[in-house]
């Protein structure tokens, strides 16, 4: 019972939206399975909310390693919550200013508002670009032209990382002004315009990058359309765990 | 020198990308773009429109990937309300709101003849990811009954009429991932014949050009084409040439080319350690 229920709504969920896709008549059915998604997601934060806040605490009380950043999300979470939730710093809207809790809570001075601004937004955006360190850091220590594939990877890389920037055009203007030292642009011009690096970089994105990644889609879709058969029908019940009772 | 180069702590090699990011930043050092084919062909998407056409700006990003994308939907904005396109803004992504609110402050501070309901509307987040899609392809009203700010569509004279997407004139997605661009050529422009042109991470893009020039007509791909985007602008809209404002792309190519220049020497420096190690024999070291 415990495996044959989720199995059944997986599955009667699946065609039914599959049957909307296809099925003109059964279009509106589609829409009710994103309504019952919203409604299902919606629950789901509350779970998720209350999973992470004991899991956390656990940690806190448990005084585990690293419970000090448990305690640091704990007060994070629950501090935006009751801000948001409170409205703290939200004006009465204009044309009600008698229903104090009317206004928005993300409306512009607002503490939810300084939250995302002052702490949440640099925040991300210091997360994401650490990576920039990483990324060097890594490819000093292992982007090696061990082999002819990573030779082609490593001379595409330098073609891309150049072609990506303003060096591309400068490189590219002095080789010109260098070879129209030499003989007339106007003979040798046509020809080599495309290994310019940015032209080169548009080629590799635009045609062999192109090729390779359409190649990928179509493997993949192909992919996807073979695992949900096999999750519809019951043949994967991987996702329900590995639980056989 | 190989021995130390190859043994170099990582927080050196930090600490010269930091020098590499923060140098060109705080010279403010600026350098010209030459705009790609792409890049026009996403510009003249929005530009050849009519002047009145109808935009769904759909901003799905974040915080996180601001940086690269913010630029490109504060260039989609200006240049779609210097046309004088009617726009309708919306997210599926939750941190997505606050996004929308830096594209409407360049539309109230720098275009004041704009009105809100007649020539803008924020219809704001839409959950349910791609289903949202889905929802407004087919039913705009079932998944928003109010704008973000809470009046009803029926009392603004852009939305009063509007049922769905379908018919609008251009799709303008900036996207940092799913739900994104992918979905919204998937569920709306493919399907219901919509033109559509997107702006998305450098990491995102490779995955997209397929799509072009049948399911989308063009791809911003990362900050760099932010600034391409940003010099076609300036040259058809001299007055944008003058604004910092409007030069968020071009002013981040300098950390860029920097950060590039680095990327490629330690490259170069960790390949002459690996054939010069490789010289020498397993194991030895002179």
């Amino acid at each position: 019972m415990k495996r044959t229920v989720p199995l059944f709504l997986a599955a009667a969920t699946g065609f039914v939206l599959i049957v909307a896709s296809f099925v003109p008549a059964a279009g509106s059915w589609g829409k009710y399975a994103v309504d019952w998604f919203n409604i299902l997601a919606a629950l789901a934060f509350v779970l998720g909310g209350g999973s992470l806040l004991s899991q956390h605490l656990k940690k806190i009380s448990d005084q585990q390693a690293g419970w000090g950043y448990s305690l640091v999300t704990v007060v994070s979470f629950l501090a935006t919550l009751v801000v948001g939730l409170g409205k703290f710093g939200v004006a009465p809207p204009t044309l009600h200013p008698d229903k104090v809790w009317a206004g928005d809570y993300k409306e512009a001075g607002s503490g939810f508002s300084w939250i995302f601004d002052y702490l949440y937004t640099p925040l991300a955006a210091t997360m994401f670009s650490i990576l920039a360190c990483f990324v060097a850091s890594a490819a000093f220590r292992a982007f090696r032209a061990k082999n002819v594939e990573a030779t082609i990877l490593l001379v595409t890389a330098f073609i891309v990382l150049l072609g990506r920037t303003y060096a591309a055009i400068w490189i590219g203007d002095q080789a010109d002004w260098l070879a129209s030292q030499v003989v007339d642009p106007a003979i040798w011009h046509p020809y080599v315009t495309g290994l310019r690096l940015d032209k080169l970089t548009e080629t590799i994105m635009d045609v062999f990058n192109t090729a390779g990644t359409r190649a990928i889609m179509i493997g993949i879709a192909l992919g996807i359309v073979s695992t949900s058969l096999k999750v519809l029908l019951g043949v994967d019940r991987s996702y329900l765990g590995s639980d056989d009772r | 020198m190989i021995d130390v180069l190859s043994n170099l702590d990582r927080r050196w090699v930090f600490a010269a990308m930091f020098v590499a990011v923060g140098w060109p930043i705080l010279s403010g050092v600026r350098f010209k773009e030459e705009p790609s084919e792409g890049v026009r062909r996403v510009f003249r998407a929005i530009e050849d429109l009519p002047e009145g056409s109808t935009v769904l700006m759909a901003l799905d990003y974040d915080p996180s990937s601001q940086g690269e994308l913010q630029p490109m939907a504060s260039a989609f904005t200006r240049h779609a309300a210097e046309r004088g396109h009617k726009i309708y803004f919306m997210t599926l992504w939750p941190a997505g709101s606050p996004m929308i609110e830096r594209s409407l402050r360049i539309v109230e501070q720098e275009y004041p003849d704009y009105v809100y309901g007649e020539d803008y509307v924020n219809l704001g987040y839409a959950p349910g990811l791609e289903g949202a899609i889905k929802a407004v392809v087919d039913d705009l009203r079932g998944q928003f009954a109010t704008d973000a700010r809470g009046n009803s569509l029926d009392s603004m004279p852009l939305t009063e009429g509007l049922r769905n997407i379908q018919n609008m004139d251009l799709l303008v997605n900036v996207s940092a991932g799913d739900p994104g661009a992918k979905q919204w050529v998937q569920y709306a422009a493919t399907p219901h014949d919509i033109a559509m042109v997107t702006g998305t991470t450098g990491v995102q893009a490779p995955s997209l050009y397929p799509y072009i020039p049948e399911q989308l007509d063009g791809v911003l791909g990362a900050i760099k084409a932010a600034a391409e985007y940003e010099q076609v602008l300036s040259v058809a809209y001299p007055k944008f040439a003058e604004s910092v404002k409007a030069q968020e792309g071009l002013r981040r190519m300098g950390p860029q080319l920097v950060a590039h220049l680095l990327m490629i020497g330690l490259i170069v420096v960790g390949n002459v350690i690996y054939f010069v190690e490789r010289s020498r024999g397993p194991g030895g070291r002179r």
